[in-house]
């Protein structure tokens, strides 16, 4: 699996994996892709004609699948450093918690949507839903890839094919789930928090209302 | 092993078809960019004659208006993405890993992925032509105009996915030269070694894994409007921002000219010192010149925008900043003229047109610094002023300095000299039909003729000067011409070129033109940015391959090919979808399988079909 072009030994100038490097670059990369996406979501901000906006964000709901998506950057250091010291074992059990978490933080994802469409909220309805669902479903894709990645690791182990001798594979996937992670910190922060406590006409103490607007608190 | 690849063996045979579908030398990848580019330089070449017979008289009634947008579109997303770029990342694949000195680029199938994506994009685009017409909204594709309220026609909808396809694949590729140059070079050859080209393609790449997302996004945007009814660019309806596609494709755009221009830059830092006799003056001074363009190019998209009020001060700011990138790009004309200064200077073919790249380029820089200046810009806004402004850049700069780079690298390429007579000849016939096309269109502009009219009326008075400018077209047509019969005639009866024709100084004059598969039989060990100027030993003859024989290098793959298929196939499903919803799901399901396929047949390919143990063995 090791991609050597045609060098006989595997030293590289800067002495870090031509993978691990690419992965560096594309997140370096995809910073722009996502920061164009909140960039867009902030300048429509409070510019919608109709609809429903940002006081339906629950921050309640989102705190907890937020916590979910954090623990699960923590497995995945576990995950790391249980297949560098050669435990099997335990790093076949910290990935699948990885890949658990991230598909509970993608369950919450899709019940925020469906009550959102419950609400009248559909990318086709306003600027709002236009930009707030194809960023979130955006990061949504990134974290369902980032799980099918997981999953494939789990399975190669099992044949034998990933092992403490090229642990760079699961060092590297994990750097692209720690990364999906800090995107997600990022949209919290600014889309949801932000969002919920900085909308027009809107004061602090409103906020557990905008959380029975989606059946919780 | 094998039996887990499932269908596909990894093949071996480098010979026919098969072996250029499935190569991933880096020098071959080069090659099939190179004639690609060739080929759409042509038909977009065509597609400017035919705009340059409608304009050669007033009145004219050659083409109808509608087919004339298509025309300047279709030319102007041609020149921009299947000519400049694929040029461009045909000497990157040629030539950084042999100036670096490896043996080939971090990640070759990812490089043919690059590749097969950029030309199925290009392909698919133009294949709009057969199902509704070309694309005609512009190289620009300006949105709200470009959503389906406004334009139906689905020409759009090939214009959006081909460029997002080729955008993909040329993202890739500037990953894999980013990753190539910082950790593929020889023992020795530190940064700051590095001969300018590889620098500039350093810089470039990194340029384009910055600049392309906001692309993506706004390509994705617009096909999410014009698809699934999302509001992003709806202006009447949902209250979105007129702007924003202007800003989203300019913070790509602007970002895009350097990535057009640095590669003819980095070219032709190579080949002054070579025909001067004497280094580049001010080595480090051009790096750092060519990086501080590339960040000052993310800081000036909005020049573009002058127009659309956006405010004094945002104004103010973007005009500043537009000057102040005209101070690096003059410290390389100058470090240019300098290298010249005393030099024992040969005239040969690729040094005339590296002169002109400089004349030209300068003209083109000067009438650039004229548009930051806002009441300027103001008034020579969508006139033939900026048509041919962006031409002396694009083509006095980019397109001199490519063919000086096909003049100097092509014995490298092939083993054999093009005609230097022919070559001359080439230079003036372009050089006086370039400046023939290009130079009335500044006073066509400012005499008020706008940009993209199909036609004008004869008491305008801009018949002589068009009438002019069109035969100067013809002129360049003729000069290409005679770049063909160059071309051809070497192939047939072209001298042997030798390992160092032009007794220059960097690493890929080092061995036998044209490369062995493998480039380096032992890999060099640097000591000094002239490796071969410096070291006599170096310039006679490459060093005999090691005892255990050729070095091993991997062999080609299928998967490239079939990943680039499934992708732009499932891009061909959503536009049948518009028409049949069942049969477009239908090839978007069959077509993401293959692709996903493609992925895991990739990870588990290995680096031979025969030596899968003794890759094993390794680890």
């Amino acid at each position: 699996m090791q991609y050597v072009t045609g060098i006989d030994d595997h030293r590289t100038s800067t002495g870090l994996d031509n993978r691990k490097l690419l992965m560096w670059a594309f997140l370096g990369s995809d910073v722009m892709f996502f920061g164009t996406l909140i960039g867009t979501h902030l300048i429509y901000r409070n510019r919608n004609l109709s609809g429903p906006q940002e006081e339906i964000l629950s921050i309640p709901i989102t705190t907890i699948s937020t916590f979910v998506l954090l623990m699960s950057s923590l497995a995945m250091v576990l995950a790391l450093a249980a297949i560098q010291r050669g435990n099997m074992g335990s790093f076949r059990f910290w990935t699948a918690i990885v890949a658990i978490f991230g598909s509970i933080f993608i369950g919450f994802q899709m019940f925020e949507f469906t009550e959102f469409a419950h609400l009248g909220l559909t990318p086709r309805t306003n600027l709002f839903g236009s930009t707030f669902l194809v960023m979130t479903g955006f990061h949504g894709t990134h974290v369902a890839v980032g799980i099918l990645w997981l999953w494939s690791i789990l399975f190669a182990s099992y044949k034998g094919k990933i092992h403490q001798g090229n642990s760079l594979q699961v060092e590297i996937a994990g750097l692209y789930w720690h990364f999906v992670d800090i995107v997600w910190i990022v949209i919290f922060g600014v889309v949801y928090l932000i969002g919920a406590y900085g909308a027009e006409g809107r004061a602090l103490e409103d906020i557990p209302h905008a959380a029975r607007a989606v059946g919780i608190g | 092993m094998a039996a887990n690849i499932g269908i596909l063996r990894r093949p071996v045979s480098t010979e026919g078809v098969w072996g250029w579908i499935t190569t991933v030398d880096h020098k071959r990848i080069g090659i099939l960019y190179g004639v690609s580019a060739f080929i759409f330089f042509l038909i977009g070449g065509i597609e400017a004659l035919l705009m340059r017979v409608q304009l050669a008289q007033p009145d004219g009634t050659f083409v109808e208006a509608g087919t004339f947008n298509a025309l300047f579109t279709m030319h102007g997303t041609t020149m921009v993405f299947m000519v400049v770029m694929p040029a461009g990342a045909a000497f990157f694949n040629f030539l950084v890993p042999l100036m670096i000195g490896a043996r080939d680029v971090a990640f070759p199938r990812l490089n043919a992925l690059s590749y097969w994506l950029f030309i199925f994009g290009a392909i698919l685009m133009n294949f709009s032509f057969f199902k509704a017409a070309f694309p005609d909204v512009g190289w620009f594709g300006y949105a709200p105009l470009t959503t389906s309220e406004y334009t139906l026609s689905s020409s759009t909808d090939y214009w959006v996915l081909g460029l997002q396809i080729m955008g993909i694949g040329t993202t890739a590729a500037g990953f894999n030269f980013v990753i190539t140059i910082l950790n593929m070079r020889a023992p020795g050859m530190t940064l700051m070694r590095m001969p300018l080209f590889p620098w500039m393609t350093l810089i470039v790449s990194f340029l384009i894994i910055f600049a392309f997302p906001p692309l993506t996004i706004a390509l994705t945007l617009l096909l999410f409007d014009r698809f699934f009814g999302t509001n992003f660019f709806d202006t009447a309806g949902a209250g979105a921002d007129p702007l924003l596609w202007q800003h989203l494709f300019w913070i790509f755009g602007h970002p895009e000219v350097y990535i057009l221009i640095l590669p003819a830059m980095g070219i032709v830092s190579d080949i002054l010192p070579t025909f001067s006799r004497k280094p580049l003056f001010g080595y480090t001074t051009v790096v750092f010149a060519g990086a501080v363009i590339a960040f000052l190019g993310f800081g000036v998209w909005a020049h573009h925008m002058f127009t659309t009020g956006l405010g004094a001060w945002a104004t103010a700011a973007f005009a500043g900043a537009t000057m102040a990138i005209g101070v690096p790009t003059g410290v390389k004309i100058f470090n240019w003229l300098a290298t010249l200064w005393g030099g024992s200077i040969q005239f040969k073919t690729p040094l005339l047109f590296a002169l002109g790249f400089i004349s030209m380029f300068m003209l083109g820089g000067l009438s650039g610094v004229m548009h930051a200046a806002v009441p300027v810009d103001t008034q020579q806004q969508d006139t033939y002023f900026i048509v041919a402004h962006f031409h002396y850049v694009l083509f006095g700069g980019s397109i001199f300095g490519i063919t000086a780079g096909i003049y100097y690298w092509f014995p490298k390429m092939t083993g054999r000299m093009l005609s230097e007579r022919i070559g001359k000849v080439h230079f003036w016939v372009m050089f006086i039909g370039f400046n023939m096309t290009f130079m009335p269109m500044h006073i066509l502009g400012v005499l008020g003729m706008p940009r993209r009219v199909y036609t004008y009326s004869v008491d305008q008075n801009w018949a002589g000067l068009n009438l002019f400018v069109s035969i100067g077209a013809f002129i360049i047509a003729l000069s290409i011409l005679l770049l063909i019969i160059n071309i051809v005639r070497s192939a047939r009866k072209g001298e042997a070129a030798g390992m160092n024709p032009w007794a220059a100084s960097t690493l890929e004059w080092a061995i036998p033109s044209p490369p062995p598969h493998y480039n380096f039989a032992v890999i060099p060990t640097v000591r000094s940015q002239h490796p071969l100027w410096d070291e006599e030993a170096n310039a006679v003859e490459p060093p005999p391959l090691p005892a255990h024989g050729e070095p091993h290098m991997p062999d080609p793959s299928y998967w490239p090919i079939v990943i680039a298929l499934g992708i732009t196939m499932v891009a061909g499903g959503l536009l049948i979808w518009q028409a049949n919803t069942w049969l477009g799901l239908l090839v978007i399901a069959v077509f993401g399988f293959v692709g996903i396929r493609g992925i895991y047949g990739w990870v588990f390919e290995p680096v031979a079909e025969e030596s899968a143990e003794r890759v094993h063995a390794h680890h």
